[in-house]
């Protein structure tokens, strides 16, 4: 077989993890600045994709392969959307019958602070 | 045209051989090595693993009556008193994105055949997986022994936080564990020229490098739902 090594530039290597690096810290600083409500979690999904894009991509050097193996690999997890989607459903189901047929909570969290603390 | 009459002509193999052969029709799909086509095809379906217990997580947590523990104060950290929200998650992300830069390179300098130089990234990255293991505990201990967290009731919140926790964490650090021990064992055998008596082939290194990039991506995404959401 011939050698169908992943070879590149060391330079793209680099700048990926740079990269990586910051995204991180940008999804780290959504929670530290507490941001709520549709602006966090479009923030933390749009972090999340493009960090997961960058090491799929380059990484894992897909950008790189045939499309046959693109395909095949990256094609299948597209149907997780349909059952996100039914348990979505199934979990509201379930929600609104316990409200329907159990009392509201009463709970009252406790934390614990400080460490070390035993 | 010629090709068809030869393999028709061809006789057909018996037994398992014939299993294999029949469905490989003889041809090759993926032009890659067969490790790393393997390896893929391993991937996708704990694609599908992760993805089963996350969205268990989803479903258990929108279902929930009692409030969601808030991740971001049950996993702070002291530091001189002020409680630093998801300290330790940050730095083990952290960790697992350096592992990975270190991986990458591994990959590259095996198939440049700097033996010398592979192994002792592949060891560093070894290093930060097993430090990345070493916090879980630390996080582990501390919210069983300090916080009472069970898989059945906490004192936070929704008594479903900690099943999801600790299988998803714990299934994640399954894989970091058994990654730490397949890279060292690659690492290893790149050292002492394994690789170097068989051809001279050095796409495990790669193919194991497939492997700890999905730990890493993997973690990308439980940090985004379960930490961070």
């Amino acid at each position: 077989m011939s050698d169908s090594g992943q070879q590149h530039p060391l330079n793209i290597y680099y700048a990926v993890w740079i990269l990586l690096f910051v995204i991180s810290g940008f999804s780290y600083a959504v929670d530290y600045y507490q941001l709520q409500g549709t602006l966090r979690w479009t923030l933390i999904l749009i972090f999340m994709f493009l960090k997961a894009g960058f090491i799929t991509a380059i990484f894992m050097h897909m950008t790189w392969e045939r499309l046959a193996l693109q395909l095949a690999i990256l094609a299948p997890p597209i149907f997780l959307m349909v059952f996100i989607g039914i348990m979505a459903i199934e979990a509201d189901y379930t929600f609104l019958t316990r409200i329907e047929f159990f009392t509201e909570s009463d709970f009252v969290p406790v934390y614990h602070h400080g460490g070390g603390s035993h | 045209m010629s090709e068809t009459s030869v393999s028709e002509t061809q006789a057909l193999q018996e037994g398992l051989a014939g299993v294999a052969s029949d469905f490989s029709s003889d041809r090759q799909s993926f032009h890659v090595h067969w490790g790393k086509a393997m390896m893929w095809i391993f991937l996708l379906s704990d694609t599908f693993i992760f993805s089963s217990f996350l969205i268990g997580y989803m479903t258990v947590r929108m279902s929930a009556q009692d409030p969601w523990p808030l991740t971001s104060e049950v996993f702070a950290l002291s530091m001189g008193g002020e409680p630093i929200p998801l300290l330790l998650i940050a730095i083990m992300t952290f960790i697992l994105i350096t592992s990975s830069g270190t991986m990458a390179l591994a990959v590259n300098m095996g198939y440049a055949k700097e033996k010398k130089k592979t192994f002792y990234l592949m060891l560093i990255t070894a290093i930060l997986g097993a430090s990345f293991v070493g916090m879980q505990v630390f996080e582990w201990s501390k919210l069983i022994f300090d916080e009472g967290v069970r898989p059945w009731a906490n004192p936070m919140g929704a008594s479903q936080f900690g099943a999801a926790f600790f299988m998803i964490t714990g299934f994640h650090g399954m894989h970091v564990s058994g990654g730490v021990i397949y890279l060292l064992v690659v690492a290893f055998r790149v050292k002492n020229g394994f690789y170097e008596r068989r051809g001279n082939d050095y796409s495990i290194v790669e193919i194991c490098g497939l492997y700890w990039h999905f730990v890493d991506l993997v973690w990308v995404f439980i940090f985004a739902f379960f930490y961070l959401w």
